[in-house]
């Protein structure tokens, strides 16, 4: 831009400048006018009527915090609930030396240090005529103790008010989470009108996701005082609304069955009804009392939790990543199908070693010596591992990710909780970003069986089996189905539309995929051929044992124990049931198991069963296996559930068949 | 060493005391104006010295910025302009970036103290669009106008996204001011009003909710007894009971029984006005009506075209914290955290105003010699 000097005339830029400074110094002054005519009207008009509005000034609003919503499961089975407890509250203003008066206190009722740091923070954002929380939920023994100490400590008062409690334990505390008090931390994050009154917080799972549906809107209460700041009486209540419920697509007695069949060892179990997402079951192995937190833990619970080797806070549906070994295999044999690179019919030799051409390295089968020609579905029902490193070589690492990226693996699945890990999908993008490495043909073969830098959650394989299970169409997984304004009201559905239309082209592929899963359960040589006992709709599945540590020795082969291989070894079993139109799909992992059908199988096989027996053992529409007669079969204990609600008929409570 | 250090020292405080490069009158009235502030910070912290030591502790701190910068001479503020404005423009977008996610985003942490970016901003601001305007032809047309207006747009609507209109209101005042000052034709000033006026529906979409609240909350402040309606609401009374000669100092019921919220920062005037009364209004309006114009005199007297329209862009944004924060308490304008200059408790602000007039300074010992 040519700017003309010359041209600037510095004296009349200077002339403009005063008489705009002027005009802008009159504005000024009228806006100051203007001002002083406000105070004018306040201070001078309208004295009088504040001088009296000022001496009768003696109402003070105080916050009556909401009920926060009851969490159920779908059954109506009561999975958080709030009950009375009791509280000490200070009145600032009534007390003359705080510290003082702390040090006395804590001599009568134990104060942490936590309580204290939480009470000074409060202390600083609240009115001084407000009472602020000390600690919650007082035992007998500190009530009684302070009611004798009472008349010692004005200002001081103990305070019913509601806490939550899980009637079900630990039995959800990975899914429902838990509540804590309000730190000091939060304070600076929360609206503090909309938790004005209000001592706990979401800290974990749907608590902590949910927070804004299950918090509310305070009401509040016009209080009349004293000259002191003592309350006279209530002149106007605003009743406060409170929190919605939330009504979760979890069955607890899957959800007990589920833990149950881990019986303590580590590892973790999801199922998704893949018509809609929703997730029937979420347990992570082993868990924790979400009750200890709510009031504040002591220190010897959480070291315990803590030092405990195999980390009960620890969720391992949601956080843990593992190689997701064989159960990969169908969906990569699909990719193969969908993308055209091999056929159904096609069939590839598997000798027990498979070699890159050009390379010496051998990339070994399972079976020494290998198990001939096989097509797709043997392929799947024997977990052939040539015929996947093939099919991975021939498709290239850039096809495969892509393929397989749109079953959700490498990234969250975008359930209604916080913290998803994202896992690893192997691709030439994810290694350059994260090693800055080139790719290797090798690392393609090893990703054909679910190994290398493959990592999955057993959320994220869950929702791919229960996506394919689905014929492709993609729902993100939901624990929360509907909400519930008013008890009264009937929950109003969360919708949770499918994010986009199949990722299956063609149906036939499907078909064949199902097929190879169902040989893996009903086949001569199917890997998990001792599942299907007995139950009574056609299952699909699939096997995986993904390996710890790499084979650095021949110990491997020489030293096939269960209790060596368990210790190197991730067992995953993924199915599916009913086959042919399918309403559930598992995906189980322990975390030391030597075989993924042997380890891992029965726990889905018992999920099933339960999900079997909250059906009542009949699903209709689905074909009924003629070796099993229509109520004969075996029936799984289904356990008990201490049903806290009483007013909900618990209508899926026992296996009779109609 | 220390020698050396002690005679130069020595030989600083000299000059300065010997030929002041400080405007008097200038000095004088905002001594007077931070001495108000500290008495009635000791009237609305209920008497606590840690709070007035503290609030003066802050004064020095400003007051010793403004001596430094006042020897910094205006051309070489000017070269600093560009460099200046980019970074605190930078800084906005750091904080936009590092507190994604997050309630209310103004702070940048430097591990030893915290401060707020939108602050640098009230000062380089205006210094951004004299810098601009200075070599350009005067009165500027539509095509400097637009120009400005982006200047203005970028750090005002980094700043209203944090979201912190009140800072963003008093930034964007800056800059319009120099613009102001500048010559624009009034004719074009008409257009310009229209236009933000025929904006206002639009903004409205654009607000956040609790921002709406707030303005609705000025319309029927009963309707809001936990939040801001009930702090208007106290305000007023506060203001009103203090009739035309106050009920003394350290005589505030209204403060005294903690009925008026945050009365030692944003709500101070209305402590203030319930002590001293409209008498005590009209003289303190009057001591910034002073000051202002003592701001616009030094501009008057500048050399160039950036020292006048900077000093005359800071003189006026004075004014607009006065008019905010008064229009607040009284209930004639929304709630937005605008502090009462050098009266509201709180570091940022103080400190940020003092370098500010530290500007004023230098360009005032820059001024035009009358010969």
């Amino acid at each position: 831009m040519k700017i003309r000097r010359s041209i600037k005339d510095n004296r009349g830029e200077s002339i403009l400048f005063r008489r705009r400074a002027l005009a802008g110094f009159v504005l000024i002054l009228l806006g100051l006018c203007l001002l002083i005519a406000r105070f004018t009207f306040l201070q001078v008009m309208h004295h009088d009527e504040f001088v009296t509005r000022s001496q009768n000034n003696r109402v003070k609003p105080r916050a009556i915090p909401p009920a926060r919503g009851l969490i159920y499961d779908r059954n109506g089975i009561l999975l958080a609930d709030n009950v009375p407890a009791f509280r000490l509250e200070v009145v600032p203003e009534q007390v003359k030396d705080m510290p003082a008066l702390l040090t006395r206190l804590g001599a009568v009722v134990p104060l942490g240090q936590d309580d204290l740091d939480a009470f000074h923070k409060q202390l600083e954002q609240s009115r001084r005529f407000e009472s602020v929380p000390l600690k919650m939920h007082l035992t007998e023994d500190e009530i009684d103790r302070f009611a004798v100490n009472r008349w010692r400590f004005p200002g001081v008062d103990v305070v019913p008010y509601l806490t939550r409690r899980y009637p079900q334990g630990k039995l959800f505390a990975h899914v429902v989470g838990y509540v804590g008090r309000i730190d000091a931390d939060d304070l600076d994050r929360l609206d503090p009108v909309r938790y004005k009154g209000t001592s706990h917080v979401g800290r974990s799972g749907l608590e902590r996701s949910y927070e804004d549906v299950l918090h509310g809107t305070p009401g509040y209460e016009l209080l009349e005082v004293n000259a002191d700041g003592r309350t006279q009486r209530v002149l106007e209540t605003h009743a406060p609304t409170p929190g919605k419920n939330l009504y979760l697509s979890l069955d607890a007695h899957l959800q007990k069955a589920a833990e149950m069949a881990f019986d303590g060892r580590p590892g973790a179990a999801v199922a998704i009804d893949p018509r809609n997402g929703q997730v029937l079951a979420m347990v992570s192995v082993p868990t924790f009392d979400p009750n200890l937190f709510v009031n504040g833990i002591s220190q010897p619970d959480y070291s315990a939790l803590t030092n405990n080797p195999d980390k009960p806070l620890y969720n391992r549906a949601l956080r843990g990543v593992y190689p997701p070994g064989s159960t990969v295999k169908p969906l990569i044999g699909l990719a193969g199908l969908e993308t055209g690179m091999r056929k159904p019919g096609d069939t590839v030799l598997s000798t027990g070693v498979f070699y890159i051409p050009g390379q010496s390295r051998g990339y070994r089968d399972d079976q020494r010596g290998g198990v001939g020609t096989v097509n797709l579905v043997q392929a799947i029902e024997m977990s052939v591992n040539t015929y996947f490193y093939k099919l991975a070589m021939d498709m290239g690492i850039d096809r495969f990710s892509a393929f397989m990226g749109k079953f959700g693996f490498g990234r969250p699945t975008g359930i209604d909780l916080l913290g998803e890990s994202s896992g690893v999908l192997p691709s030439r993008e994810w290694k350059a970003a994260n090693l800055h490495q080139p790719w290797y043909p090798g690392e393609t073969v090893i990703a054909g069986i679910g190994q290398g830098f493959w990592a999955v959650t057993p959320l994220q394989l869950a929702h791919a089996i229960a996506t394919f299970a689905g014929h492709g169409i993609p729902y993100a997984p939901r624990l929360v189905m509907a909400t519930q304004g008013v008890a009264s009201a009937k929950p109003q559905p969360l919708a949770n539309p499918p994010s986009g239309p199949s990722l299956i082209r063609n149906p036939a592929d499907w078909d064949v995929v199902n097929q190879g899963m169902q040989m893996v359960i009903y086949g001569d040589k199917g890997t998990g051929r001792k599942l299907g006992i007995g139950f009574p709709y056609l299952m699909a599945g699939k096997s995986g044992t993904a390996e710890r540590y790499s084979r650095t020795s021949d110990a491997y082969n020489n030293n096939r124990n269960t209790a060596y291989l368990a210790s190197r070894h991730r067992a995953w079993f993924v199915a599916y049931a009913p086959a042919d139109n399918p309403q559930i799909a598992v995906a189980a992992l322990l975390e030391s198991g030597a075989w993924g059908a042997e380890a891992a199988g029965p726990i889905v096989r018992k999920i099933l069963d339960a999900w079997l027996a909250s059906h009542g053992g009949v699903i209709p529409g689905s074909k009924r296996l003629p070796t099993v007669p229509a109520g004969s079969e075996q029936q799984a204990p289904v356990p008990d559930i201490d049903d806290a609600t009483e007013d909900v008929p618990a209508q899926a409570s026992t296996g009779a068949t109609p | 060493m220390i020698e050396v250090l002690f005679a130069r020292v020595h030989r600083f405080l000299r000059r300065i005391l010997t030929r002041p490069r400080i405007d008097l009158p200038l000095t004088f009235s905002l001594i007077v104006l931070a001495s108000i502030g500290l008495v009635t910070l000791y009237s609305a912290g209920d008497g606590s010295l840690a709070l007035v030591g503290g609030q003066a502790a802050r004064f020095a701190l400003g007051g010793a910025l403004l001596l430094l910068i006042s020897r910094i001479p205006p051309p070489v503020l000017r070269s600093w302009t560009p460099w200046l404005y980019a970074i605190s423009t930078g800084l906005l977008v750091v904080v936009a970036i590092l507190g994604e996610g997050r309630g209310a985003n103004r702070w940048l942490d430097l591990g030893v103290m915290r401060f707020q970016p939108s602050e640098l901003l009230k000062l380089t601001m205006p210094m951004m669009v004299a810098w601009y305007l200075h070599p350009r032809q005067l009165p500027p047309g539509w095509k400097d106008i637009v120009a400005v207006g982006i200047l203005i747009a970028i750090p005002a609507g980094l700043i209203a996204e944090q979201p912190d209109l009140g800072t963003a209101l008093l930034v964007a005042a800056a800059g319009a001011f120099a613009l102001f000052l500048s010559g624009m034709a009034w004719w074009r000033i008409g257009v310009l009003i229209g236009a933000v006026a025929g904006m206002v529906p639009v903004a409205w979409h654009f607000l956040h909710q609790y921002q709406r609240d707030r303005v609705l909350t000025l319309l029927n402040p009963e309707s809001d007894p936990l939040g801001n309606g009930w702090h208007i609401i106290q305000s007023q009374i506060a203001v009103g009971s203090g009739g035309i000669f106050g009920k003394g100092w350290q005589h505030s019921t209204q403060s005294r029984l903690d009925f008026l919220p945050e009365h030692t920062t944003d709500f101070i005037f209305a402590v203030f006005s319930e002590e001293f009364g409209l008498i005590g209004v009209i003289a303190l309006i009057a001591l910034y009506a002073f000051i202002i114009g003592r701001c616009l005199w030094i501009a008057m007297e500048s050399r160039d075209t950036y020292s006048r329209l900077l000093a005359g862009a800071i003189g006026m944004s004075f004014f607009v914290y006065v008019f905010v924060n008064g229009g607040m308490i009284t209930g004639m304008l929304p709630v937005v955290g605008v502090p009462l200059p050098l009266i509201s408790y709180g570091g940022t602000s103080a400190v940020s105003l003092l370098v500010g007039f530290g500007v004023l300074m230098s360009i005032h010992a820059n001024r035009k010699m009358h010969l």
